[in-house]
């Protein structure tokens, strides 16, 4: 792969946009949940990471493969998720906005040391026989598992978008997001509704948090850059919009891409919060923000 | 003898942190009947329209609706026993279509096995909304949006309808068109509660009415006797201290 990179540009663009897929399933769960709640879930890398974690558990000590192993990890983390909105942040939600974020900061760092205890400081991976396996397409080199992260992303937000026009559940959800007193007055539990869509936001944090941990190793630490790339993600997409969430993710993983390619590996992350920083300066609502 | 009244609001007071909104209110509201709520900006319309619906909770008093007390019940609860608001100015979800916006009408439990059935009755009342199904909400006119809210609302299966500033800002032919749908709907043997800020027309089309002042009850009976009195006018004019 070090190679390939120095010699032609169709591998950092393949890669860049394989790569974009795994950054909108990240940034799916974040703007899931602003878009509906008006809250920028400070803890979501960290639950994120809660998945890769209790796959990795899953994979090593029972031997179940980390993409089964969702079956256990995307209920879990749907508890997980409706149970914070519902017992933590909805009493905060009732104080003031800012409250929320203060809980959702607390989850963060409680997390992260719940993770340092657990699973020790030490890098981990899911390490799987097909993690290391590539695909070549003529002088194109591509990683097995970039491929399966795109793959994914497609098939993950089309169910949500599906989800939420087909569903009364899910038109529900846009309805209060849209408008939460009429949404009430129309019959709607938003108390419920909210709890629901933290829930599921956290179910695709689950999917994002095992393929991740099958394309990069992970260490208590690393939710932080997990939020800070969907934090980027979302910026460039705009808050609450798939569509937006996907184009966003294609621009950080180009950028990045195209960035260590033209600047070298160091300077990858900075082209891409550059674009990041002129998005915002730009049009601030996001490429596809209301 | 059965109750006659399908709402029964009983000396509620409501209070916004440490001011008083409401004062000793009692109203009531019988099976199939047209009640005006009348009075100046500020005059505690909306908050009591509010109160019915479950939105804020008065501190003393109580609400009984159809033999049930519902003074503390939440306002999903209230919307799935039949009382359903249709808020000043409208207020459909704008990123939705006319469809949807009216499927969400029909949330509640109670409603979605009639779904289709009035769905008929709402394309029925106001044929532009079955053109425009396809639509987003933030695409209409101010009337057809007022048609949409009013639609939606039925979709509930109420009993009861709470209608706020529902002629606020449209013109003259749309407010018709309106009235002549609410006539349709009490036909159909739903009740209403008509906050106006049209005095005239809303006393003409009401069966009885209550002239709020300040957060009180300052007058109530039947339209036909209210319509010449003095009292009507300054509460409509007059300026809350």
């Amino acid at each position: 792969m070090g190679l390939d990179i120095f010699m032609n540009l169709s591998t950092p663009i393949a890669m860049g946009i394989l790569l974009g897929g795994l950054y909108a399933l990240i940034a799916l769960g974040l703007s899931l949940v602003f878009g509906v709640m008006k809250l920028i879930n400070i803890a979501h890398g960290d639950l994120v990471l809660l998945s890769s974690y209790l796959a990795f558990t899953m994979m090593t000590g029972l031997g179940i493969d980390p993409i089964i192993s969702l079956v256990i990890g995307m209920p879990v983390l749907f508890v997980v998720g409706f149970a914070i909105q519902r017992y933590l942040l909805s009493r905060a939600f009732r104080i003031s906005m800012e409250a929320p974020l203060i809980i959702a900061f607390g989850i963060s760092i409680i997390l992260q040391n719940l993770y340092q205890i657990l699973w020790t400081p030490l890098s981990r991976g899911l390490t799987t026989s097909y993690a290391l396996e590539s695909i070549s397409y003529g002088a194109l080199r591509l990683p097995l598992v970039y491929l399966l992260d795109f793959i994914v992303a497609i098939v993950v937000m089309f169910i949500l978008r599906e989800f939420l026009r087909r569903t009364y559940l899910g038109k529900a959800i846009n309805a209060a997001s849209q408008d939460r007193g009429t949404a009430q007055l129309m019959g709607i539990n938003t108390n419920r509704v909210y709890a629901f869509a933290f829930a599921i936001a956290m179910v695709f944090a689950a999917i994002a948090g095992v393929f991740l941990g099958l394309t990069f190793p992970f260490t208590p630490q690393s939710g932080v850059s997990f939020l800070i790339i969907a934090f980027g993600v979302v910026v460039l997409g705009g808050l609450g919009s798939i569509v937006g969430t996907f184009i966003g993710g294609l621009v950080m993983g180009l950028a990045q891409t195209l960035g260590g390619y033209f600047l070298g590996a160091s300077a990858q992350m900075l082209v891409a919060y550059l674009i990041v920083l002129v998005a915002l300066g730009v049009k601030p609502q996001g490429i596809f923000g209301r | 003898m059965p109750e006659e009244n399908l709402l029964k609001v009983s000396k509620i007071d409501v209070f916004y942190g440490g001011l008083q909104a409401l004062w000793d209110i009692s109203l009531n509201v019988k099976f199939g009947e047209i009640v005006a709520i009348i009075g100046a900006n500020g005059a505690g319309k909306s908050t009591l329209l509010n109160v019915i619906s479950g939105v804020i909770h008065p501190q003393v008093g109580s609400i009984e609706y159809d033999g049930k007390n519902i003074t503390t019940l939440e306002p999903f609860q209230v919307v799935a026993l039949g009382i359903c608001q249709v808020p000043e100015a409208g207020r459909v979800f704008p990123n939705m279509t006319v469809l949807d916006n009216l499927i969400i009408g029909s949330y509640n439990r109670n409603a979605r096995p009639q779904r289709e059935e009035n769905l008929q009755h709402v394309f029925r009342h106001f044929p532009i909304l079955g053109e425009r199904r396809n639509q987003l909400g933030k695409t209409l006119s101010g009337g057809e949006r007022q048609m949409l809210a009013i639609g939606r609302g039925l979709m509930s299966n109420p009993k009861l309808m709470l209608f706020d500033e529902m002629s606020l800002g449209l013109s003259p032919i749309v407010i018709n068109e309106l009235y002549r749908v609410l006539r349709e709907i009490r036909a159909r043997g739903i009740a209403i509660i008509l906050v106006e800020q049209n005095v005239r027309r809303s006393l003409k089309e009401a069966d009885r009415a209550y002239i709020l002042e300040c957060g009180r009850v300052t007058l109530s009976g039947k339209t036909e006797d209210l319509g010449e009195e003095e009292k009507v006018r300054k509460a409509y004019f007059g300026v809350c201290k």
